[in-house]
C-alpha cells in the first residue's frame, strides 16, 4: 500500500486510515489478528470492563431495511481474561495497531481496566462512554459533559498512551462533551457510536431485542455521523476518528473532508466481509491519486475550506 | 412467521415446519436464528428441505429455557426466522462418502443425505444416540437410503438398539479394516467430531464437519462464535478437515461462552 496512505493519530503511526470499530469481532487475538491481514490499519477491541459480563439474552441483534439495530449489553471476559488475548495478540512481535476499547461503571473502575489492558500491550484506549443500552455506563457517562471530564481525567492519570474518547450521538451538543473531552486531556475523539432506537415485531405486537432498546448502527446513521465530525472538527485541535455507517471508500473520504483523520468500519463487514478494508484503502488511495493530493493528510477537514 | 406443522421425533425431540421460500431454498447444512417472542433467539440447523412446499424445518431437542418454551408451541404459533445463513455441506464429487450422526447432530445431515441420494452415492450411514429411543430419524434414513447403495449402522449407548457403544466405534473399526471413503462427513457432539476427524486425518481421507458455537448475530459481526480466525456463522458452520487443521487447539478443546471467556467442550 502506498505511502500516501499513512497517517498519525495522537501519535500513533497508521499504515492507512482504517480502524476495526469496537464492538465487531474482537473478542479474540486471532480475530483481531484477522481484521489485519485483511488490511485494517489499526483494530479496536471489544469493549472491556473490569468483570466479566455476559450480555443481553438473544434477540441481541435485528437487522431493519435502513441499517443493523444491536444490544449486545457490553459481553466481555473482564479485563485480566481479556489482557491475555492481548497479549497473544502481540506474540511474534506482531506489531500492529490495537486499540482498548474499555467501560467502566465509575471513572475508577475505567481507569483499572484501561491500565491492566495497556500494561498488556495494548497502543492506546479509547474509552466507551457511548454504548447506549447498558444502564449506570455508556452514553450515561457519555451525555454528561461533568462525568466525561472525571473518566479522562483519571485515566489519563494512570495510563501514558494515547487516549481516546468515543462519543455518543444521543446528546443535545455533541461539540460540547467533544470539548470536554479534550480540555480533560483526550488525544483523540472518535464520533460516533450507535443511535438509540428500537424495532417493534407486528405479528406478535413486541419489542424483538431482549434489551427492548439498541443502538442503530449503519448506512442510516451516516450523515448524522458526517454532521457530528463536521461541527467537532470546527471546535477541537485533536484528531477526530470518524464512525457510523461507512461501507466503501467514498463514505471514508466523505468523513475525512468532514475532518476524520482515521475512519472505523463495523456493520459494513456484515456485507462485505473483512475485504472491506482493502477496498476502501484502495478506492481512498486511488481517489488521492486522481485529485493530485500527495497524502490522506491533505484532505482531512478539506470541506471546511472557505 | 407460523409453524405449519408439529411432528414428535422422539420423547425429547420435535420438528417444526414453516413456510418461508428462502429457508425452502436454502443448502444442505444452513441454519437459522429461531426467535422465540419474549424468551430467546436460537441458532437452528435446517433439518428439512422442501422447495416444491416452499416449506422448510427445524429439528429441536427440549435442553433449555428456549427449546422448552418453543416445544410448548403448535401449528399456528408465531415464531421469527432469520436466515438461512452460513455456508453449506460440499457436496463430493466422487461417490462413496460415510455420514456419522449424533443426537439431534443427524439434524443437519438429513438435507445433505437427501441431495446424495439424488446422485448416484454409495452412503455409508451410521447414527448414534443415548437410548433406542433418541435415535432420529430412523425411519427416514431407512426409506432414503433404499433408493441407493447404501448401509444404515446404528449405535446406542445403552446397546437397546443396534451396536451397544459410541458411533465412532464402527466407524473406527471400517476404517481399521481398510475400507476406503471419498469423503466423511460428521454433524453431532463436539468430541465425537473431533474423534472422527483424527481418523479423517489418519486415514487420510476428506472431512466436513458441523460446528456449534454460542451465537448472537449470526452475521459475522459481534464475534461471539468465534474459533480461531474463523467465524463459525459465516465462515462454517461447516469446516472442511484442512480447516479445523488450523484451529486444532481450539476444536475439540474449548469454545467461548457468551462473556468471551473459553469453556471446555
Amino acid at each position: 500500500m502506498s505511502s500516501r496512505l499513512e497517517i498519525e493519530i495522537a501519535g500513533l503511526k497508521l499504515s492507512n486510515p482504517t480502524m476495526l470499530a469496537a464492538g465487531i469481532l474482537g473478542l479474540s487475538a486471532a480475530s483481531l489478528r484477522e481484521a489485519i491481514k485483511n488490511g485494517a490499519g489499526a483494530v479496536v477491541t471489544k469493549s472491556v470492563g473490569l468483570k466479566p459480563r455476559s450480555g443481553y439474552a438473544n434477540p441481541a441483534v435485528v437487522q431493519v431495511s435502513c441499517g443493523l439495530l444491536n444490544a449486545m449489553g457490553l459481553p466481555n471476559p473482564g479485563a485480566q481474561d481479556f489482557a491475555e488475548e492481548i497479549r497473544e495478540f502481540r506474540e511474534d512481535g506482531f506489531k500492529a495497531r490495537i486499540i482498548a476499547s474499555v467501560f467502566g461503571f465509575s471513572a475508577e473502575e475505567f481507569a483499572e481496566a484501561a491500565s491492566v489492558l495497556i500494561e498488556a500491550g495494548a497502543d492506546a484506549v479509547e474509552l466507551n462512554v457511548s454504548c447506549p443500552h447498558v444502564e449506570k455506563t455508556g452514553s450515561e457517562i457519555g451525555q454528561s459533559p461533568t462525568m466525561v471530564r472525571e473518566v479522562v481525567k483519571r485515566v489519563k492519570g494512570v495510563v501514558d498512551k494515547p487516549v481516546i474518547v468515543k462519543l455518543t450521538p444521543n446528546v443535545a451538543d455533541i461539540v460540547e462533551v467533544a470539548e470536554t473531552a479534550v480540555k480533560a486531556g483526550a488525544d483523540s475523539v472518535a464520533a460516533i457510536n450507535t443511535v438509540r432506537a428500537m424495532a417493534i415485531d407486528i405479528e406478535t405486537a413486541r419489542p424483538i431485542l431482549a434489551n427492548k432498546i439498541g443502538g442503530l448502527s449503519g448506512a442510516a446513521v451516516r450523515p448524522i455521523a458526517v454532521r457530528c465530525v463536521y461541527e467537532i472538527y470546527e471546535a477541537v485541535n485533536v484528531p477526530i476518528i470518524g464512525c457510523g455507517g461507512i461501507s466503501n471508500w467514498r463514505d471514508a473520504v466523505e468523513f475525512m473532508l468532514a475532518g476524520a483523520s482515521a475512519v472505523q468500519i463495523g456493520t459494513a463487514i456484515a456485507c462485505e466481509g473483512l475485504g472491506v478494508f482493502k477496498s476502501i484503502t484502495r478506492g481512498i488511495d486511488s481517489y488521492l491519486r486522481k485529485k493530485g493530493f500527495g497524502s490522506v493528510k491533505d484532505i482531512v477537514g478539506l470541506s471546511h475550506r472557505r | 412467521m407460523k409453524i405449519s406443522t408439529v411432528q414428535d421425533e422422539t420423547s425429547s425431540v420435535k420438528s417444526f415446519a414453516f413456510h418461508d421460500r428462502f429457508c425452502a431454498n436454502a443448502k444442505p447444512g444452513q441454519f437459522v436464528m429461531i426467535w422465540i417472542p419474549s424468551v430467546d433467539e436460537v441458532p437452528m440447523s435446517l433439518s428439512a428441505l422442501q422447495p416444491d412446499k416452499s416449506q422448510a424445518a427445524i429439528t429441536v431437542e427440549s435442553v433449555g429455557e428456549a427449546t422448552k418454551a418453543l416445544h410448548k408451541m403448535k401449528a399456528g404459533d408465531t415464531i421469527g426466522v432469520r436466515g438461512p445463513f452460513g455456508n453449506s455441506y460440499a457436496i463430493a464429487k466422487a461417490h462413496n462418502v460415510m455420514i456419522v450422526g449424533g443426537g439431534t447432530g443427524l439434524a443437519s445431515l438429513m438435507p445433505l443425505t437427501e441431495r446424495l441420494a439424488r446422485g448416484k452415492n454409495k452412503i455409508t450411514f451410521l447414527m448414534g444416540a443415548k437410548t433406542r429411543n433418541d435415535l432420529l430419524f430412523l425411519n427416514r434414513i431407512n426409506e432414503l437410503l433404499t433408493k441407493v447403495k447404501g448401509r444404515v449402522i446404528a449405535t446406542t449407548e445403552d446397546g437397546s438398539y443396534g451396536l451397544e457403544g459410541l458411533v465412532t466405534a464402527p466407524a473406527e473399526k471400517m476404517l481399521e479394516k481398510g475400507e476406503k471413503f471419498d469423503m466423511i462427513y460428521a454433524c453431532g457432539p463436539e468430541q465425537m467430531m473431533h474423534k472422527m476427524f483424527l481418523l479423517a486425518e489418519k486415514f487420510n481421507i476428506p472431512f466436513q464437519a458441523s460446528l456449534e458455537r454460542f451465537m448472537r448475530c449470526a452475521i459475522g459481526l459481534c464475534g461471539t462464535c468465534v474459533i480461531g480466525k474463523y467465524r463459525v456463522c459465516q465462515d462454517g458452520p461447516i469446516f472442511s478437515g484442512q480447516q479445523l487443521r488450523e484451529v486444532k487447539d481450539e476444536f475439540g478443546h474449548f469454545l467461548r461462552d457468551f462473556d468471551g471467556r473459553k469453556t471446555t467442550v
